[in-house]
């Protein structure tokens, strides 16, 4: 609709006037880069020619951290990498250590970590699509979606006393145990969840205006999603049929029963902005699968029995990867046998994913990177970590 | 159909007897001549018994011997296997060709890497730093490496 | 009313003083309850309270943020065009302002009774959009001058889907004169002009009569179309969501107020409000009657107390604006935000080919009954 009819800068000067590119500098302080991302986009009017992505303004040396504290000291920090989804990212480091010390988790530990981390899946998810809204301009989806995320971060607050870093899984168990009322208290989470979801479809995801603005932007083929390394939703809004939960399973997600969502093209064209954001809206009802089927045979146990009182690793190394709302979160980790780890790389999802934003916003308008930068739903936490 | 490391290694090995690769039991991982690596790496992607068409992590150690390595971590979503290379180099004159082109993956990766441990890659179009400032010196994440007393006039140890 | 405000204050320079700054005194109070109600209306459709810490319920809340405003420090970008700079708001307030003038609260009062009311009306509100490309031109900021050609070219479009609207019903009552146009709609809300307008004979106060009967329900779909085109341009005249590209937050900042603090900053968002209840009480004087109440007699008249019909002059035209500013809130908390070249597509081939059609058909069924 939009690319054919406008005159190029090529058009203009064969003409003979002379035109030229403006420079607009999109942050590190702006409304909508999420956090302290700097966008250098060069247009020609309101036409995107370049977007140069300028990270680092977050950066506070997690990986040299990691090299001077013990393994369980690494934990805390690990939390703010993707300060929306602490819990996957704990989740992620207590596996590498465990596999490369060898430790057997018990039943329950398996079980909360999966509740937990697929709750943190939702509030994570809540957030991205709120403030997903409130870029395209629509600010009440925003305070629903904060509204109900509340009610998981209470069950967080309850289980181990922290709102949003919680440091909860620990190498080889949790930090606490469940509190009594834990199950009820999730199920109910699930109850009211699903009518959100709806009322999200409602007033958000099938509004006339939005889809104008989300589908057929920033579309980003399948090819070239994988080759630059997107994973997640924006792999999966791509068309792309892959989850770590399922096609490389870890923890015990090999027991449920739920679906890999991905986008369809349904608005526009497959691996547009609205497919993205649609894969996060329907990937929250199959979190709420998994928590019902854990929930049902949620075994009792000692929490704890598992974790080692020293942790140090024999020498070797792993790469272990987990299911992140933001897409593969990876630990490289290489132990040299001592009580620190000897270097600890994170690879992060939203890294890989912001890497593909020039790609895919050229020839849109400055109102559509906003849209896109959206729709890819960075942390800068866990970008410039 | 999935394939081990070491079958890998077996046919990068006959593919291409005029570079050093070898094969590290212990990981398990291949190691690849630090400036052959891209003819490899185009093969690792496009061999149809291979297909690496994913690069996971691309991450620059310090081995604190002298030695940088480049590792990285293949995954094929077509036959869901999975490889380690790993790239090493002495840390006087760390080069590597860059595989920026192969999966674009690597271009933020090696620009991290070469950011924080210095490894330079040869062949990558736009090798800035990435996390650092632009006008820092030094490579943190490397074992010798001293924080410098300041930057810009600006105290750095707190 | 005017010959009451001089019997009152006897000093003819100083009675016209006041006649003058009524209007500014309606504004400011205005202001200070739709900002009161924009927050609060806002809560509610977002399921939270508000500001509650303000006095009782929180309804001293847009006093203390008018305070701040006037005591935050007023900063000049170093390299921005000062004159031009500090012109800039007051011009767009003038805008909003000056249109007040011929704008009838009730049957006695209209600041200036002109014949061509709303032909000024059109031409003045469209004023602003000089001080919005001062101010995003004087700023030196790159945010700042996309959001002021963003405006200058969303508000010059819309004038024409708005004024053909508003040409539409000046059609059928033959006169420009605002008071002229809700003398058309007496005697109840079946004959507003959202309804088909008057629906049997109506003499004016020249002497001119409109032959109507009630035939003309004929009208009710075209002006029902009427009202939605012009509301809907009024929504983007006045930069509101969904139309609220020049300022959309979360691209450009603040639009052409990216560099304006304190009360210069305050004068911008004043003229905003101002310009949100003018077009809103333009609606109601052309298609809901105006100062006339929905069953076409009044208190006052019944119990022959002028002072009392003109209250209840005030109270309609002020009710029926409150209406439509409250609707523009309601849509700015809900819908999301169109993109530019989709607002422009809106208005160059949606709103404008209709109005255009509507004020053919309009025209013909006038010409030929």
């Amino acid at each position: 609709m939009l690319d054919n009819t406008l005159t190029t800068r090529e058009e203009i000067r064969d003409l003979g006037l002379r035109t030229e590119e403006m420079v607009l500098n999109m942050g590190p302080q702006h409304p909508s880069t999420h956090g302290v991302l700097r966008l250098e986009l060069v247009l020609e009017g309101e036409i995107i020619r370049k977007v140069i992505p300028h990270i680092g303004y977050l950066h506070r040396c997690f990986e040299k951290h990691a090299e001077n504290e013990s393994y369980t000291q690494v934990i805390p920090y690990t939390d703010r990498l993707d300060y929306l989804a602490s819990i996957n990212n704990n989740h992620g480091y207590a596996l590498g250590i465990e596999r490369l010390m060898g430790i057997e988790v018990p039943e329950r530990v398996e079980f909360i970590r999966v509740i937990m981390a697929e709750l943190q899946r939702i509030a994570s998810h809540l957030v991205a699509i709120g403030t997903y809204g409130m870029d395209i301009g629509a600010f009440t989806p925003f305070l629903y979606c904060f509204r109900d995320r509340e009610h998981i971060l209470d069950v967080f607050e309850k289980t181990c006393g922290a709102r949003l870093l919680y440091n909860y899984i620990w190498i080889g168990g949790v930090s606490h145990d469940v509190y009594p009322d834990f199950v009820k208290d999730v199920a109910d989470i699930v109850k009211i969840l699903r009518p959100t979801i709806k009322e999200l479809n409602d007033l958000l995801n099938y509004n006339k205006i939005f889809i104008d603005r989300t589908a057929n932007i920033g579309i980003l083929p399948a090819d070239v999603a994988i080759n630059f390394g997107c994973t997640g939703p924006m792999l999966r809004g791509s068309g792309v049929d892959f989850d770590l939960r399922r096609d490389d399973p870890y923890s015990i997600y090999d027991r449920f029963e739920w679906e890999v969502q991905v986008g369809k093209g349904e608005m526009g064209t497959v691996g547009d902005c609205w497919d993205r954001h649609m894969v996060r809206v329907w990937e929250m009802e199959e979190s709420c699968k998994i928590i019902e089927q854990a929930l049902e045979s949620f075994p009792e146990g000692d929490v704890q029995s598992a974790i080692p009182r020293r942790v140090r690793p024999p020498k070797g190394e792993i790469y272990v990867r987990v299911e992140n709302p933001r897409g593969e979160l990876g630990y490289y980790i290489i132990s040299d046998g001592t009580g620190t780890p000897f270097r600890v790389k994170g690879r992060a999802p939203g890294f890989s994913n912001l890497s593909v934003i020039n790609e895919i916003s050229k020839g849109y308008m400055v109102a559509d990177v906003v849209a896109i930068l959206g729709s890819i739903d960075i942390v800068l936490g866990e970008i410039d970590r | 159909m999935a394939l081990e490391p070491k079958e890998i290694y077996e046919k990068l090995h006959a593919a291409f007897p005029d570079i050093s690769i070898e094969f590290d039991e212990t990981v398990p991982c291949i190691l690849v001549e630090p400036m052959k690596w891209k003819t490899v790496a185009l093969f690792l992607r496009d061999a149809d018994d291979l297909k690496f068409d994913s690069l996971m992590c691309l991450s620059g150690v310090d081995t604190a011997d002298g030695n940088l390595v480049s590792v990285c971590h293949l995954d094929s979503m077509v036959h869901r296997h999975k490889l380690t290379v790993k790239c090493i180099v002495p840390a006087e004159e760390p080069k590597v060709e860059s595989v920026e082109r192969v999966w674009r993956t690597a271009d933020w990766h090696e620009r991290e890497a070469y950011d924080l441990i210095g490894i330079e890659y040869v062949g990558h179009r736009d090798l800035r730093r990435i996390l650092m400032p632009y006008d820092w010196t030094g490579h943190p994440l490397r074992k010798d490496y001293e924080v410098p007393e300041f930057y810009n006039g600006i105290k750095v140890p707190y | 009313m005017e010959q009451f405000i001089h019997d009152l204050i006897g000093n003819d320079l100083l009675a016209t003083i006041v006649w003058c700054v009524l209007p500014l005194v309606f504004i400011l109070g205005y202001a200070i309850v739709a900002i009161l109600a924009e927050m609060k209306s806002a809560s509610w459709f977002q399921d939270r309270l508000g500001p509650m810490r303000t006095g009782p319920w929180g309804i001293f809340q847009p006093f203390a943020d008018v305070l701040k405003l006037l005591m935050k420090e007023d900063i000049v970008p170093a390299r921005a065009d000062k004159i031009l700079f500090n012109l800039a708001p007051v011009i767009v307030f003038v805008g909003a302002y000056a249109a007040f003038a011929v704008l009838p609260f009730a049957s006695e009062y209209v600041g200036a009774d002109l014949n061509l009311g709303l032909f000024y009306l059109i031409a003045v509100s469209s004023f602003g959009v000089l001080g919005i490309i001062m101010g995003g031109w004087a700023s030196n900021n790159k945010y700042s001058l996309l959001g002021a050609m963003r405006s200058a070219a969303q508000i010059v479009s819309y004038e024409v889907p708005s004024a053909t609207a508003l040409l539409i019903v000046a059609m059928m009552v033959g006169s420009l004169n605002l008071q002229d146009i809700i003398t058309a709609q007496s005697g109840g809300f079946w004959n507003w002009f959202i309804l088909g307008g008057p629906k049997s004979d109506v003499v004016l106060a020249s002497g001119a009569v409109i032959h109507a009967d009630i035939g003309n329900f004929v009208f009710l779909p075209l002006l029902l179309a009427t009202f939605v085109i012009y509301y809907l341009s009024a929504l983007a005249e006045t930069n509101r969501t969904p139309f609220d590209i020049p300022e959309g937050e979360s691209e450009l900042v603040g639009g052409y107020h990216t560099e304006y603090s304190g009360m210069k900053f305050g004068m911008f968002f004043m003229a905003e409000y101002a310009n949100m209840f003018l077009v809103s009480a333009v609606a109601a004087v052309v298609f809901f009657g105006g100062w006339q109440s929905p069953w076409g007699i009044t208190l006052g008249e019944a119990l022959d107390i002028p002072v009392l019909t003109l209250l209840e002059g005030v109270f309609w035209t002020a009710a029926k604006g409150f209406f439509f500013v409250f609707v523009m809130m309601w849509l700015r908390w809900t819908l999301p935000r169109l993109r530019v070249d989709q607002l422009m597509y809106m208005c160059w081939k949606v709103l404008i080919p209709a109005s255009f059609a509507l004020a053919l058909v309009v025209g013909f069924i006038v010409v030929i009954r």
